[in-house]
């Protein structure tokens, strides 16, 4: 693995208002690292990706992110138009709900041609040619190119966004409870793609869970929370085999039971 | 005269201030060509969408030496274009024209005149909905994110889906432009068959939208350029005959019902135009005729 990390939050708090949504995180992630972010509904798990994806503002902390020419800024440093940049070319974000993240009312290999296109691709041949590649690697056939998401199963919209993110090559991809809204035959799918995309393409992942199953098999890293704080991170082996913190140990057995 | 005991109404309907408010409006959007300027749209005496925007553009930049030309889908005797035309008549008492050479002052809604516009003139397009991204984003706050950061693949994003759904582009009005390599515009709802004719226009271009509340223009020589993909350039409609009263060709055509059988001829959509070159003597074979537009690269096959 890279001696650098790709992305370093210190000290990172969330209010609203007097009511705390996340405080005092602190982690880094490597290159090539899936991170899990675990705990239960209401612990904090989305309030951190978003704050940590700009799409929501910190209260308190920082945030920072090696750029492709190494350098480390606060996100707080960089332009609104760099920030915009960076989240339609060098990240991905993965919504639970695949219409927040597709657009609806346009076919498939124009949701994943937008980022190409968003960088200044202007050439529809190959726009096209690699939009239908993507769909094959995320096991759409290429002859629904042309077809809407709306006619989409909710199993195949989500591998949708997920090409739909990939097209740009991005270094880092957030995703909040990917497999979240889909049928438990559909989600074991969608995970395995996923797994396979992550380490074919050496991509640094942010992953927000409540189901440790998902966790385990797609993270290296785990980060439990409670109440919007940290309570234990560490190897996601170790730490679903030997959780120190009474907290882990309950949502440990928690899946042992079911 | 108005008679001094009266109220005095004001030339060209819009009190001083409000014309002041609307020229700034205008002078700003004219320093920043393609930039859709907010200013406070005033009620006008005719509903939204009979050109309320172009209305109070027009009334803004009259002056009473001004000779006025009104056209709706490139005719001077509609309904709309006769009222809009009389309107100004009455609260301005302008002279008209329906001769676009004679103009220095053209309103109009969906079509650009076949003769050329010269330096000195002014065109006003009526313009229902300003924004271009509009159809794929409809917040308000995100698209003026993307005017200002020139973030513009949505309007690429529509042009792909047009050909994957149609094989060619086939979005054939308010097609979008580029303006000065900088803002994307909406050239109001023409056919793209007039496009290349806003692109280094000498005459100047202002666009009013009433409902919308947004102004923008192109000074005299303003690049334009259409948006397009390398390998789907951009090409305007060709038609494969000649209108039926003038023989003109390479204009933009309109269909008429000749009968109840189904009969049709093709037309000038310009009726000046048609009506200037039938007074010179041109004409027309004047029978029912098969016709089709073709989009450019059906021509160019
Ligand atoms: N916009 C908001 N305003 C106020 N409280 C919020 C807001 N969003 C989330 N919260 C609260 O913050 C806590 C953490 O929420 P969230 O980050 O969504 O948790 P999780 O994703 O782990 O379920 C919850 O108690 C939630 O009610
Ligand atoms: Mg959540």
């Amino acid at each position: 693995m890279n001696s650098e990390p790709i992305l370093s939050v210190r000290k990172l708090e969330k209010r609203y208002g007097n009511f705390i949504g996340c405080t005092d995180v602190s982690f880094d992630v490597w290159p090539g690292e899936v991170i899990a972010i675990v705990g239960e509904s209401g612990s904090g798990k989305t309030t951190l990706l978003n704050c940590i994806s700009t799409r929501l503002e910190r209260s308190s902390g920082e945030i920072r992110y090696r750029l492709r020419d190494r350098r480390f800024p606060d996100l707080a440093e960089l332009s609104e138009a760099e920030l915009r940049f960076l989240m339609r070319t060098d990240w991905g974000f993965v919504h639970q709900n695949p219409a927040d993240g597709l657009r609806m009312r346009v076919s498939a290999g124009a949701n994943v041609g937008e980022r190409l296109m968003a960088v200044g691709d202007r050439n529809y041949g190959e726009i096209r040619r690699r939009a239908s590649d993507w769909l094959e690697r995320v096991e759409i056939a290429a002859s629904r190119i042309d077809d809407m998401p709306v006619s989409f199963s909710g199993g195949m919209r989500q591998r949708l966004q997920i090409a739909r993110n990939l097209v740009t090559h991005p270094r880092l991809i957030f995703m909040d409870e990917p497999t979240g809204g889909l049928d438990v035959s559909v989600q074991a799918r969608v995970l395995d793609l996923l797994r396979m995309l992550v380490s074919d393409l050496g991509l640094s992942v942010i992953i927000v869970t409540h189901d440790l199953g998902v966790a385990r098999l797609l993270s290296q890293r785990i980060i439990v929370m409670k109440s919007g704080r940290i309570v234990e991170q560490g190897l996601t082996d170790r730490v679903m085999d030997d959780p120190s913190h009474p907290y882990t140990q309950l949502l440990v057995a928690s899946i042992l039971e079911n | 005269m108005t008679n001094p005991s009266l109220p005095a109404y004001n030339f060209a309907y819009l009190d001083e201030q409000t014309k002041r408010m609307i020229r700034r409006a205008i002078l700003k959007a004219i320093a920043v060509p393609g930039y859709q300027v907010p200013f406070a749209s005033r009620d006008m005496p005719m509903p939204y969408g009979w050109g309320t925007g172009g209305v109070q553009v027009t009334a803004s930049i009259l002056g009473p030496d001004d000779v006025l030309k009104v056209i709706d889908q490139g005719a001077d005797d509609t309904t709309n274009a006769v009222s809009i035309r009389a309107f100004f008549a009455k609260v301005a008492d302008v002279a008209t024209t329906t001769r676009t050479e004679d103009a220095t002052i053209i309103q109009t809604r969906h079509r650009i005149p076949e003769t050329p516009l010269a330096h000195g003139q002014i065109i006003v397009y009526q313009v229902p909905i300003p924004e271009p991204l509009r159809f794929l984003e409809p917040r308000e706050t995100e698209t003026r994110v993307m005017h200002a950061l020139e973030e513009y693949g949505l309007v690429h994003v529509k042009l792909y889906e047009d050909i994957a759904q149609h094989g060619h582009i086939a979005t054939t009005y308010a097609y979008p432009v580029k303006v000065e390599g900088r803002y994307v515009m909406d050239p109001s709802p023409i056919p793209k068959f007039d496009n290349p004719k806003m692109h280094h226009s000498p005459a100047l271009q202002l666009f009013g939208a009433g409902r919308e509340k947004r102004i923008y223009a192109l000074p005299p020589f303003t690049d334009v350029v259409s948006l397009d993909f390398e390998d789907h350039p951009f090409t305007v409609q060709r038609f494969d005959c000649r209108c039926a009263l003038c023989d003109a060709q390479d204009v933009y055509m309109d269909e008429v019902i000749t009968d109840d059988r189904g009969g049709r001829m093709f037309v000038c959509s310009d009726t000046d135009h048609c009506e200037t070159r039938r007074s010179e003597g041109c004409q027309g074979a004047g029978l029912p005729q098969h016709c089709t537009a073709k989009a450019g690269w059906e021509a160019a096959e």
